[in-house]
């Protein structure tokens, strides 16, 4: 039952983070989709609002750290110029090089986006306030945001979950 | 009345005041713009790293600096793409401050400017983007 530093940090960022940030989108897309006039009041929209917030901010600071830990921590270790090395290991056999050509290669890019598309949501969610419930289009394009910001991190999640089951950093 | 019934009327009207009221749209569209400018010099950044080695050799920032982590051009990438959010936001935030727009125009552009940093970011597309120098 010992896990190494690094595998601590794989499961921190992959793992802790990843969950947090699957709640606080469940949280803040609920949040965005209900705050509609024809659905609750105004004392309503109040009592949403903070949730809406909590989900919105928790998303973007989980997403920032997120990103940082997998960049300057992980990825290092996975890329290193050794043989033993997840990527080396990946590249040199051709039935699992595409884990590192398409999956790893994509997942290190897209990923950045969940946290500044996510960030200028709860920006948008913090300024409007309560008033949101009435800016209909708005609300719609955050909602789209929201979920493509999502979309992103669970492209990176699910390709560092997978290539990390083929070759594991240890 | 009572006192209580009085305050709480009073604060259902400020509550109410408070939803009704207008806010100018111009920090948030910004702050949306941004996000788009941001997600396209990523994807601009990726696929010309991936095209000319000269450039990859730029984005590596964590050896060009002497940090020596070990990220490679990843770093500059993320590093620049982030930069140019900030930077977009800062000025467009700026120039939008306590102003309303249309939105559609800035919705449209936010999207358009996100699907051309998500291409880009696409192994399918910038491997096989012509290659400029090895």
């Amino acid at each position: 039952m010992e896990l190494s530093q690094r595998e601590w940090w794989t499961v921190i960022h992959g793992m802790v983070l990843g969950a947090t940030f699957l709640l606080a989108f469940a949280g803040g897309l609920a949040g965005l989709y209900s705050l509609r006039p024809d659905l609750v009041t105004v004392a309503g929209i109040r009592e949403r609002l903070p949730r809406l917030n909590l989900g919105t901010a928790v998303m973007a600071i989980v997403a920032w750290l997120t990103v940082i830990t997998g960049t300057w921590l992980v990825y290092p270790w996975y890329r290193a110029a050794i043989p033993t090395s997840p990527r080396s290991l990946l590249i040199a056999n051709p039935a699992k090089a595409e884990w590192h050509t398409f999956g790893m290669e994509w997942k290190e890019h897209v990923a950045w986006f969940a946290p500044i598309i996510a960030t200028a949501v709860a920006f948008a969610v913090f300024y409007y306030g309560p008033r949101l419930a009435k800016e209909e289009g708005m609300r719609r394009v955050l909602i789209a945001l929201f979920i493509i910001a999502f979309a992103t991190a669970g492209v990176a999640g699910l390709f560092g979950a997978f290539i990390n089951k083929v070759a594991p950093i240890t | 009345m009572s006192m209580t019934a009085r305050s709480s009327r009073a604060a259902d009207t400020h509550r109410s005041e408070s939803v009704e009221r207008p806010k100018p749209n111009g920090p948030v569209l910004a702050a949306l713009l941004a996000s788009g400018i941001g997600s396209t010099v990523l994807g601009v950044l990726t696929t010309l790293s991936q095209s000319h080695a000269g450039f990859r050799a730029l984005m590596d920032i964590d050896k060009n600096l002497g940090f020596n982590v070990g990220v490679g051009p990843l770093s500059g990438k993320t590093v620049y793409a982030v930069a140019a959010w900030l930077v977009a936001w800062a000025i467009a935030g700026y120039v939008m401050r306590g102003k309303s727009y249309g939105e559609r125009p800035f919705f449209i552009a936010t999207f358009v400017l996100v699907a051309i940093g998500l291409l880009g970011t696409f192994p399918l597309f910038f491997e096989n983007f012509p290659v400029l120098a090895r």
